[in-house]
Parts: structure tokens; C-alpha cells; sequence
């Protein structure tokens, strides 16, 4: 373990806008130094891509990209993040891909010399080594051109790169349906972060290269899986909590491999990433509605250095096309932020309060994002010996502080999911004390034709 | 029904796996018809624990170890309904469209399926449009379930059902769903149903084949 104590080690340290190692772009925009920037994502209407629609789809990114830049140019933010995350054919074919970020980067360039807007491309290229069942996840044609378009996006001017991989996916997916702790603390602790160690490892070689950053990861499948089935009722809310304390010990390989952020902002486990690293984060909340329900809307906000949208369609709404419509309400959401950081301490910690306290008490994954929680199960893991341990750690963290919340009516739960914290804590107890023997006793419960173990180090 | 079926659907609905292969053994010993077993006391287990996760009274987890107990029952029945040559009333193949790779939902739809005793042939994801029809004609299907959840790849949804009227399956039952799907698209489309969730699917299907 690279981090063994917390960049923050107090609640009141861990809020919006300020990090300690805040990240200075090439335009000159300091994320997490004192101000909270929009981050705008966004996708293309019901369309396929392919090689007779590429013209359309660059018609679509040109829009995009203008609307967007315009908007927050007339509204004065003080810096605009753009995340470029591709849909599976942009990856598959990486001129496409390195196409589209060139027509963002050309859009982004044109704003600030009419406008003067500062910006910074994001490119978040898709994970498609899980094109291949089982994945091939170190080597073969999708490895080729995932690691293809991140060095090309990279050499045209995208500054930040980022992934929601998928390393582990292949186990956690049953795991999460079973509700199976120890499956998902082996895909997430065991293989998630084996495949992040691999991955980020080539990926910092292509950022030393063309001089941009890594940002982060994300446990996009894993987290928010959980998060999307319990909301759907499909699994418990304490369950899904749960799981994403886990998460957080996966998403900080990137880290412990050169990412300096802001991490991405599908990853809720981004406040215990920034109470560890102490580097900036983007988070999405009530704003990311466009792109899926979530219980945290508020609360995501409460620690974020950039505020993001996840992704809305380029569809015509009455305000506009949709993502500048959605760029506005990111740049009013942030103004209203850097107005409290701008009246000082006490303002932004009584904003930042009432972000937390609207949100926490009415759902177990909302509770546990609170900074006392994250710094809680940040603690737990900077203190573990590794990886394995540190899962479970984080795991039963979040177990006793749901259960000692609920005890004094701090968190709604369910009677009916109360028995999940015990058959959790059960299942974490029984766990064996070494890795090794962890990995044998899994390698014989999990369906191991669903992933190649030798790109795990399992074999 | 009798007591002994009661008690299989019993077993089946607690998830008690040993019990349901326990009294379907001893119903087969006592001579019952296995698909009476099945359609008597293993089905209706099961719907009764698809009654309960479609009014979230259970999770998935609970609804698994149900399945769980029914496919360990199904164990020693399908050799004996194969012996007698008798295959579920309906087939569907079930996949998640070309270029999307999302397939939890699928995977509850098949499962959910597979407890109303239809038998699930499942492609997997990413399938492309003529997979779906070789699938359709080989398995004599009845009903075709295409599941998507990117914007991406609602298309593909549109134009695996122009393959597979193309190939002249017209009379098999076509059933989309996936986050971005509504049913203003599966009608736009040609699907003949949209199913919004994986517990309200079996309804579905059931439905269709009755119309």
C-alpha cells in the first residue's frame, strides 16, 4: 500500500473546492484550489456509429462543443472541464476517436481565443478489452486499440485521461446479484486491483510521453451497479453501501500509480479517494439526473473540486440543445459553491453542511459519503497491510457505521436490510487471514471460465 | 393440488433446495407425470416468489436461491421430460444487442423466464442481428428478448428485427428492454412488446403468446 496515513484527517478539511495537492492545467485552471469548475459530459442521440455516420457524428460533437463553450463563456464561469467519454465504436476505431477530440480540442481553442475561456479536455476512452468473452485483458486487438486511442487523444491535447475499467467485472456482476461480499472484496481487492496496477502502470507511460495527466479511475461497473439495482430495488441499499466503501480500495491504484486527478466523476468513492491522497475530485449529483437516479444528489457535491453532469444526450430541450442547457445548471451549480468558499470557512462548511445533512439520513449510501464516514473508512484502509485486508476493512467500517447511525435514527434502513449488515459482517468474518488462501478458496467458488486467470496473476 | 406439490412450491419459494429435489424425487417414484410436477408445484413456487419481487418484498439474492432450489429439482426432471419428449410450451432466446455488453438485466429476464418454464436460450451480449435468427430458426422460438442499455445500440434493436423478418420469422414474439428503451420505441421499432423491468417480463411474454 503506496498511502499508510490521510492527506485529510479531519471532516471540516474534507470539503468542496480545496484539496491539498490541487492540479494546475495548461490554461491555468487550478482544480481543487479554491474554486469548484463544471464539468460537462455528454453523448450522442439514439444513432449507431460507424464508418457512414461518422460525418453526423461529427456534426453532433461540432454542436456540442460550441453550444457548450459559448454558454459558459456568456455566463463567466471561470473555467470549463470537458469530459470526452466515447461510446465502444470511438475506442474500436481509434482515428475516429482521436477525430472527435481533435473537433473538442479545436472548439475548446476557439472559445478561449474569441472568449477567453479557460478549459481542459478530459478523454475517457471505453474499457472494450470486455468486447472479448472471456477478456483478454493484457494483450489482443481491443488492449491494441484502447491503449491506441488513449496515446492518440493524448498526443492531440486531451490533458486528462481516465477509464471506468472493468477488471474484475467479470466475477463482481454474480456477486452483486447474490449479494456476496467475499466475491466482490475478490473482484474488486484481488483482480480489480491486480488489472488496475497493469493498466495504470501503461497508461502513466503515455502520460510521461505526450506531458498530460492521469485523473483517475473509476468504479463505474462495480459502484454504481450497485447503486443503480438497489435503486431499482434489487438489491439492499445496505448492501450497495457497502460495496462502494469496498470500491474505494480499487480506485486508489490509480493513484498509487501516478494519477493525480481530479478522479473521475461516476466514482462515489471519490471523498475516501481525497481524504487519502488528498488530490481533487469530480463528483455528479442531483445534476447528473439526466443520466441516471441516484440517492446522493446533495452530498456528492459536498467534497467535489469539479461538478459534473455524467452524460446527457445531444437533444434538442427548450432551453437549447441539452448539453448547454446542462452546462448552465452546472455553472450555477458551482457559482453558488464558490460564492460560500468565497465568503470564507464558516460559509462553505455551513453550505457544505446542508448539502450533507439533506441527503444522509435517508439513505445508507448517501450516509457513508458523509466526510466523517469517508475519513472513517479512509483510515481503515491507509492502516491495512494490503490490498486484501484493506477491503475488508473498509467493508466492515462501513458495516458498523450504518449500524451505530441506525441506532440512533441518524440513517434510515429497513428492518429487512438490517439482516444484510449481519450476513455481510458474517461473511467477512469467515474470510481466511491470508490473500493466497483467500484467492484458493475463491478460485474453487467463482466461475473462473468467465475471466483468463493468468491476466489476473492468478495462475 | 396436493399436499405434496404444496409443498414442493413451499421448498421452491424458501429457497430449500434440498427439499424441493426431496419431494420431487419422491413424487417421480410415486409415478406423477414430471411435467405435472414441474407445471404443479415447481412453477407456481416460483411465481409466487416473482409475485413477491415485483411488489419488492424480496431482493434478487432471495429470488437466486428460489431459482437455485427449482434448477436442482430440474436436475432429475428434464431427463425424464426429455425421455418423453416433452419440451417447455415456449422457447425464447434471449440476448443483449450488437456493440453492447450490459447484461445483468438480461440475465434476470432469462432467469425470470426460466421460473415461468420457459425454456431460455441465452446469446450473450453483444450479439450481432444474424445470430439472433440462426438462434430463432435452430431453437424454434417463440419469443426473442433484446436488451440494450446504451443510446448506441438501441439501433442494433431495430435492425435485429428487420433481420428477422427479413428471414421470414414474422410469427415469433419480439420483447425489448434496457434503461433507454420505452414503449413508444418498441412500438416505432416493430418490437411486439416492452418490457420496462426484468419482474414485470414473464407478464410480458405471457400476454404475447396468448394474444
Amino acid at each position: 500500500m503506496k498511502y499508510t496515513s490521510l492527506a485529510l484527517k479531519r471532516p471540516d478539511e474534507l470539503r468542496f473546492g480545496t484539496a491539498p495537492k490541487p492540479l494546475t492545467t495548461k490554461r491555468g485552471m487550478t482544480i481543487g484550489g479554491g474554486l469548484v469548475y463544471p464539468e460537462l459530459n455528454f453523448t450522442l442521440p439514439a444513432m449507431l456509429v460507424n464508418a457512414a455516420t461518422m460525418p453526423e457524428v461529427c456534426r453532433h460533437y461540432r454542436e456540442i462543443i460550441t453550444g457548450a463553450a459559448l454558454r459558459a463563456a456568456e455566463l463567466e464561469a471561470p473555467g470549463l472541464v470537458v469530459e470526452f467519454e466515447t461510446v465502444p465504436p470511438m475506442t474500436e476505431n481509434p482515428a475516429w476517436g482521436i477525430e472527435l477530440t481533435k473537433i473538442l480540442l479545436d472548439g475548446l481553442e476557439l472559445a478561449h481565443a474569441k472568449h477567453g475561456l479557460k478549459s481542459v479536455l478530459r478523454i475517457t476512452p471505453n474499457d472494450t478489452r470486455e468486447m472479448d468473452r472471456p477478456p483478454r485483458m493484457r494483450s489482443g486487438q481491443f488492449w491494441d486499440c484502447m491503449i491506441e486511442t488513449f496515446d492518440g487523444c493524448a498526443a492531440a491535447g486531451a490533458e486528462l485521461l481516465s477509464i471506468e475499467s472493468v477488471g474484475g467485472k467479470e466475477v463482481n456482476d454474480e456477486a452483486l446479484m447474490a449479494c456476496d461480499i467475499s466475491q466482490v472484496i475478490f473482484a474488486l481487492c484481488t483482480m480489480g486491483v491486480r488489472d488496475m496496477r497493469f493498466l495504470w502502470t501503461e497508461l502513466d507511460k503515455i502520460a510521461k510521453k505526450h506531458h498530460v495527466q492521469l485523473a483517475g479511475d473509476s468504479a463505474c461497473g462495480f459502484g454504481n451497479t450497485a447503486m443503480v439495482l438497489a435503486e431499482q430495488k434489487m438489491i439492499p441499499r445496505t448492501f450497495a453501501a457497502v460495496v462502494r466503501a469496498v470500491t474505494a480500495v480499487r480506485s486508489l491504484v490509480a493513484f498509487e500509480c501516478g494519477a493525480v486527478g481530479p478522479s473521475k466523476d461516476c466514482a462515489y468513492e471519490n471523498p475516501i479517494l481525497k481524504a487519502i491522497t488528498g488530490y481533487p475530485m469530480a463528483m455528479e449529483g442531483k445534476t447528473a439526473a439526466c443520466a441516471h437516479l441516484s440517492p446522493v444528489g446533495n452530498i456528492a457535491a459536498a467534497t467535489c473540486d469539479t461538478w459534473s453532469n455524467e452524460s446527457v444526450q445531444n437533444i434538442k430541450l427548450l432551453g437549447g440543445m441539452a448539453p448547454t442547457c446542462y452546462v448552465e445548471q452546472l455553472i450555477y451549480d458551482c457559482r453558488l459553491m464558490n460564492q460560500a468558499l468565497a465568503d470564507g470557512p464558516t460559509a462553505a462548511l455551513l453550505y457544505q453542511k446542508w448539502m450533507i445533512n439533506s441527503d444522509a439520513r435517508l439513505d445508507p449510501q448517501a450516509f457513508i459519503l458523509k466526510p466523517v464516514c469517508a475519513i472513517a473508512i479512509a483510515e481503515a484502509i491507509v492502516r491495512a497491510p494490503n490490498h486484501y485486508d484493506a477491503g475488508k476493512a473498509a467493508a466492515l467500517t462501513a458495516i458498523r457505521l450504518l449500524r451505530e447511525a441506525r441506532s440512533v435514527d441518524a440513517v434510515k434502513i429497513p428492518e429487512r436490510e438490517v439482516v444484510w449488515l449481519d450476513t455481510m459482517e458474517e461473511a467477512i468474518a469467515a474470510l481466511p487471514a491470508s490473500e493466497s488462501e483467500f484467492i484458493n478458496q475463491m478460485l474453487g467458488l467463482v466461475d473462473t471460465t468467465k475471466f483468463v486467470a493468468k491476466d489476473y496473476e492468478l495462475a | 393440488m396436493s399436499e405434496a406439490l404444496q409443498q414442493l412450491s413451499a421448498a421452491v419459494e424458501k429457497g430449500n433446495r434440498n427439499e424441493a429435489k426431496r419431494i420431487s424425487q419422491m413424487l417421480i417414484d410415486q409415478g406423477m407425470k414430471p411435467l405435472d410436477i414441474v407445471e404443479q408445484g415447481l412453477v407456481p413456487g416460483m411465481a409466487v416468489v416473482g409475485e413477491k419481487f415485483k411488489k419488492n418484498e424480496i431482493f434478487v439474492p432471495e429470488m437466486l436461491i428460489a431459482a437455485r432450489a427449482m434448477k436442482e429439482a430440474m436436475l432429475l426432471l428434464e431427463p425424464l421430460l426429455v425421455k418423453a419428449g416433452i419440451k417447455p410450451k415456449y422457447t425464447a432466446v434471449i440476448g443483449t444487442v450488437q456493440g453492447d455488453l450490459h447484461d445483468i438485466g438480461k440475465n434476470l429476464v432469462a432467469m425470470m423466464w426460466k421460473g415461468a418454464n420457459i425454456g431460455v436460450v441465452d446469446l450473450g451480449t453483444n450479439v450481432p442481428a444474424e445470430k439472433f435468427v440462426a438462434a430463432a430458426k435452430e431453437h424454434n422460438a417463440n419469443i426473442i428478448g433484446l436488451s440494450a442499455l446504451l443510446t448506441t445500440t438501441m439501433p442494433s434493436m431495430k435492425s435485429t428485427i428487420a433481420a428477422l423478418k427479413a428471414a421470414g420469422l414474422t410469427g415469433v414474439k419480439v420483447v425489448i428492454g434496457g434503461a433507454p428503451i420505452t414503449q413508444d420505441y418498441a412500438n416505432e421499432i416493430g418490437a411486439d412488446g416492452f418490457a420496462p423491468d426484468a419482474a414485470s417480463a414473464v407478464d410480458v411474454v405471457r400476454q404475447l403468446v396468448a394474444a
